[in-house]
């Protein structure tokens, strides 16, 4: 029996995944809000949690360079998941279910760590004001002083079985938000979510691995999204990836694969003072090149991008093909380093592929 | 050929179907004796596979308070901020009586895989059922049947969870207990690299796994102890079963010679004896099965029932039918019947064509059979010894028990024929002489019979010996312990100082006390805090003491412990005993503490206070005159609200406890008794067997001018004799049996040793039931020997047999 066999049962969701969209997030809504179009959010408190939404993360990916010349990648992230819409006042209530993942790739490791906790012990939780999300002793903790926002100045802090790390992030840029202000359709029936990004993080911090301890700096990129359907029931997986280019732009681009219709594209172009334009379906194409054997499945590792409007046209290479990510839900996420019309350096997720 | 070689065979048990039935009945109460404690044992087993499997918490560490209290919820979250990976465990009691279960909610977020149940884990069941609003109990089938309690969640039967209990999601038992803070924490064994491990922190006591002991080692000695019950009552059922063959072998003798002479091939009639013989071990295979089941059926509530009460193990009390059991015990219906007959088949191989029927022959040892048994006896008699005096487990002491029984049978015919040869120097009258020269000559024909007897008389003196001597001191023993007419429980401190307060109007004395877990000499203990009085001072137990003992105790400067701890760890009166970093006080007395199977120590109550301030004084012993103890309880109850089963008066705890053992000695003398009844049957086909040859002996008596009565009367005596000089036998076998359960088995098994007593009343009565079990059996023969036809006898002298 394995680990990830065992943990299983814990879906959040009862019904199989499989006709629900990857991980069933294209379950019904049944009770929970659904995000409206022309959004308007006001910080710190859309910092924090939104427990009438199904589903919510605080997702954070770093592309660093070690003192000894070597490139890392660090992934943090925290899943809140609500099993009902109403939020009973008992202390041990199941409703509000987090779930963290962090992962630290190298050219030839990956490590992943998981852990689950109730929202309502206080065992892992948010708070908007000050800002703070944790589970057990993973924190992203808000450092911002005065009037600067919550999240530009970070500690972040994640611990595996055999690594750890302890980060210091600040932040050289805007909040970006994606689609039209925020609000990102996922595909063509009109399932969206709310999603904004601080894509402009510096790095400095520790990492702490089994053959000793690494001093890092980079950059890093925070996600930040919440819906209660983002998926339709069709829609089997995606392929999402974050870019920093050596030019100061930045691009965040997603491809949501269906099982009966066409692939679902979106994209938002950041120019070096934070400036976004969002880009629609079609805009934007994602084509893998090759796949590689990782963990037992077919998954392509070197992708074509392109995004005409852009004269974008980039070769993407991951630096581990083996990032996998062993967890309850299990996916690809790992840094990636971009050749073509632009340089430089990302992190790519690919999900749904069994 | 075949066919008729076959009929011919079988036409010997159409005419002697007294044979035949006890050819089959022998062979099948000894296979149920046998497969009928297989089966108790193997329900057993099963039943702690199923609580170790489905809970793993014998294996997990955990965190508990210092207090015994359910633990803060903050100090969980602390924990687990700081990075530890521990989980919340709330448990509790639902119900009462026979319908009370217990529910044990679990956190599936952060459990450790040991501890989820295979349901979970093979993801029959998801978190979303479990943590519906309404909550989801899982449960045996057994126990969703004997649940009555109101407005519980909704149950699902699962096989695999042990009985008595309910798992659920923490947050449903949270709410059906009443209770939010979590009653222990779990410790996973990886924790994550480069914390400061987790024994370090002082905010929780830390309990190691074996703690929680595995329960299937404390009922190994219980188990053992049936299965030697089994194996000997299968051993004496096989001696039935070789004596009859031996008899059907030889007053077959002719018809084998008539088979071979007409030309019947050897083999061919070797392989249909064989046939034969499996035919009959498959049906009385069959029945012993049936038989078996049946027995275990019976018994297994009453073991069920000693096992929760010794050892709070979870027994079912229904009996599973197990294929598996039932095959094997067919195998060793079908290897019984093939050992028991091994010898006969052989002897037909061998036997030549034209042998006249020998049957005396088959009835006498040879001199040197004799000499390798004497030799065999004396070499087990060493290693009983020698087992005694260096044997340090539970197997050696049960190793050393079969060594010494064997030993003494294989003894028997050898002392028996050297009595019979040393009265017969004594012997005047020519009828006695002959009497005693021809019993000595009967003796290894019977002394299968009389070792059966022999073993079922040691077996049921030493079993007896035990628990006579366990109920005398057991009963004492309570009576010193328990010196106190009411022990009274609160559940809180408010409800305590309620109860104080008013006892203290109402009683002659209060006497607080309180326990806490600790570790002494490395292993999980217990010390208690007592407040001294005139009832610990007159009353106590001790195996040892220095004078004054308690009142060292009492001010702190001494320390009393139990015979377990003291044994153990091989301390004696005035050694230092350590009971923390920096602590230790000189040991002044060492009191027997039966049924307990951890050590434990007594400190004066102040000094309990001053070292375990966390713990709240709940319990108190009450002094008060004897029959107003309930009334006091009572009154107790109605002013203070203390439920009345927190009042508990002292006969009751003494009727209780000795109605668990009771029930564990019930099983050994049912057992007992069905084994003396197997040993009288072997007797008995015993004597069928040998009558028949005995003619041969008796006729020249009878022509020398005694009368059938007159020999019938000397068969009578001389099998009464010969019961005597088993029991004599058997006596010092059965005492030095009762003396190894005592003193080694029961020490390795609990640590702790009962004083043996006797009681002489006991064995007259067996001697009683030996000489009337010997009586039966051979009033029959007796009685068609006093009326054989004149004619018969006459006919020896002419014809050959």
């Amino acid at each position: 029996m394995n680990v990830k066999s065992a943990l299983t049962f814990l879906m959040m969701f009862a019904a199989p995944a499989w006709s629900q969209g990857f991980a069933g997030l294209g379950e019904d809504a049944e009770g929970f809000a659904i995000p409206q179009p022309e959004p308007s959010f006001s910080f710190p408190q859309d910092h924090g949690a939104h427990p009438d939404y199904r589903i919510e993360w605080w997702y954070l990916t770093a592309n660093l360079t070690g003192d000894d010349g070597a490139e890392y990648g660090v992934q943090w992230t925290l899943f809140r998941s609500a099993l009902r819409p109403d939020t009973a006042p008992a202390v041990w209530d199941g409703a509000q279910i987090f779930m963290g993942h962090a992962g630290l790739t190298t050219a030839d490791t990956h490590f992943s760590a998981e852990r689950f906790g109730r929202g309502s012990t206080g065992q892992a939780g948010v708070s908007a004001q000050p800002f703070a999300a944790w589970i057990d002793d993973w924190q992203m903790t808000s450092t911002a002083t005065g009037a600067q926002d919550a999240l530009s100045a970070l500690d972040l802090r994640a611990r595996g079985d055999a690594f750890s790390y302890d980060l210091a992030l600040s932040a050289t840029g805007p909040l970006v938000f994606h689609g039209q202000a925020g609000y990102s359709v996922k595909s063509a029936d009109g399932q969206a979510s709310y999603y904004y990004s601080q894509p402009f993080y510096e790095v400095e911090g520790v990492l702490s691995l089994p053959q000793g301890g690494v001093s890092v700096s980079g950059s890093a990129w925070l996600d930040r999204e919440w819906s209660s359907q983002p998926l339709s029931p069709d829609q089997t997986g995606w392929d999402w990836v974050s870019l920093q280019f050596d030019s100061g732009d930045r691009l965040m681009g997603f491809a949501l694969r269906s099982e009966t219709g066409p692939v679902f594209t979106s994209a938002t172009w950041i120019d070096p003072e934070g400036i976004s334009t969002s880009y629609p379906d079609g805009a934007l194409t994602l084509s893998p090149l090759e796949t590689s054997q990782v963990a037992g499945r077919e998954v392509p590792t070197r992708w074509r991008i392109e995004l005409p409007a852009r004269g974008l046209i980039i070769e993407t290479t991951a630096l581990n093909p083996n990032s996998w990510m062993e967890t309850s839900f299990e996916y690809w996420e790992g840094p990636i380093r971009a050749t073509g019309s632009h340089t430089g350096r990302g992190y790519l997720e690919m999900t749904g592929y069994d | 050929m075949t066919s008729a070689a076959l009929s011919a065979l079988l036409g010997h048990w159409r005419k002697h179907p007294g044979q035949a039935l006890a050819l089959i009945l022998g062979l099948a109460m000894a296979t149920a004796l046998w497969s009928g404690v297989q089966a108790i044992n193997s329900e057993a087993r099963a039943s702690y596979d199923r609580a170790a499997n489905v809970m793993g918490q014998n294996q997990i560490a955990r965190l508990a308070s210092h207090d015994g209290q359910p633990i803060a919820l903050a100090d969980f979250v602390t924990l687990r901020r700081a990075g530890y990976l521990v989980s919340p465990v709330i448990e509790g009691r639902i119900g009462n009586g026979p319908s009370a279960f217990r529910v044990v909610g679990i956190d599936p977020l952060t459990a450790p895989l040991e501890a989820l149940p295979t349901p979970i884990t093979d993801g029959r069941i998801a978190f979303g059922d479990l943590a519906t609003s309404d909550g989801l109990l899982l449960m045996s089938p057994e126990t969703a049947t004997r649940v009555t309690t109101e407005g519980l969640p909704q149950i699902r039967e699962i096989d695999e969870i042990a009985n008595g209990i309910a798992i659920t999601d923490i947050a449903t038992a949270a709410e059906l207990l009443g209770q939010e803070n979590p009653s222990y924490l779990l410790v996973r064994s990886d924790q994550p690299q480069g914390l400061p491990p987790i024994t370090d922190q002082s905010l929780l006591r830390y309990l190691e796994p074996e703690l929680t002991s595995d329960i299937s080692r404390l009922t190994d000695s219980f188990h053992l102890n049936l299965t030697a019950f089994g194996l000997l009552a299968f051993v004496v059922g096989l001696f039935i079963v070789h004596a009859t063959i031996g008899l059907a072998f030889e007053q077959r003798r002719a018809t084998f010679r008539t088979l071979r002479a007409i030309g019947l091939p050897l083999n061919r009639l070797v392989a249909l004896l064989a046939g034969e013989m499996i035919l009959v071990a498959l049906l009385a295979g069959g029945m012993g099965i049936i038989i078996g089941y049946l027995i275990a059926a019976a018994l297994l509530p009453s073991v069920a029932g000693s096992l929760r009460g010794l050892y709070g193990a979870q027994v079912s009390g229904e009996l599973a039918f197990d294929p598996v059991w039932a095959l094997s015990a067919m195998a060793i219906a079908l290897l019984g019947a093939g050992f028991a007959s091994a010898q006969a088949l052989n002897r037909v191989r061998l036997m030549p064509i034209l042998a006249p029927a020998q049957p005396r022959a088959w009835a006498m040892a040879s001199a040197r059979a004799q000499t390798i048994q004497t030799g065999l006896a004396l070499v087990l008699f060493g290693l009983s010894a020698g087992l005694a005096i260096f044997g340090s487990s539970l197997i050696t002491g049960f190793a050393c028990l079969a060594a010494l029984l064997i030993g003494a049978a294989l003894a028997l015919p050898v002392v028996g024929g050297a009595v019979l040869s040393g009265l017969g120097h004594l012997a005047r009258s020519a009828m006695a002489q002959w009497a005693l020269a021809d019993t000595r000559q009967q003796l290894p024909g019977l002394s299968l019979a009389l070792m059966a007897l022999l073993l079922a008389l040691a077996a049921n003196i030493g079993v007896s010996t035990m628990v006579g001597s366990f109920r005398a001191t057991f009963t004492g023993w309570l009576d010193q312990r328990l010196a106190a007419e009411l022990y009274v429980n609160a559940r809180n401190e408010t409800e305590a100082a309620l109860v104080l307060g008013f006892l203290e109007d109402h009683a002659d004395a209060v006497l607080p006390y309180a326990s806490a877990d600790t570790r002494l000499g490395g292993l999980p203990a217990e010390i208690y805090g007592y407040s001294n009085n005139d009832i610990y001072r007159d009353n106590w137990p001790f195996l040892d003491a220095l004078p004054n003992a308690w009142e060292s105790v009492e001010s702190g400067e001494a320390v009393l412990i139990n015979e377990q701890l003291a044994r153990r760890q091989g301390f004696s009166l005035g050694d230092e005993l350590r009971l923390s970093a920096g602590w230790s006080l000189p040991i002044s007395g060492i009191y027997s503490d039966y049924g307990n199977p951890s050590g434990q120590a007594i400190i004066g109550l102040d000094s309990f206070k001053a070292r375990y301030p966390d713990v709240p004084i709940l319990r108190f012993a009450v002094r008060v005159e004897g029959d107003s103890a309930t009334a006091l309880a009572a009154a107790l109850s109605e002013a203070t609200g203390l439920p009345p089963e927190n009042a508990i008066n002292q006969v009751e705890v003494k009727q209780l406890s000795l109605r668990i053992f009771e029930q564990t000695f019930l099983v050994t003398g049912a057992l007992n008794v069905l084994t003396l009844g197997v040993a009288g049957f072997a007797m008995l086909t015993s004597m069928l067997t040998l009558t028949s040859m005995r003619l041969m002996q008796l006729a020249p008596v009878w022509a020398l001018g005694q009368t059938r009565a007159t020999l019938a009367w000397f068969e009578l005596a001389r099998i009464i004799g010969l019961a005597f000089f088993t029991f004599v036998l058997a006596l010092p076998t059965g005492l030095g049996l009762a003396w190894i359960l005592l003193s080694i088995v029961n020490v390795e098994a609990f640590g702790w040793k009962l004083p043996m007593l006797v009681f002489p009343m006991e064995w007259l009565r067996l001697l009683g039931l030996a000489v009337l079990a010997a009586l039966i059996s051979a009033a029959w023969p007796a009685l068609r020997l006093s009326r054989t036809p004149p004619n018969s006898l006459l006919k020896l002298f002419t014809n050959e047999r």
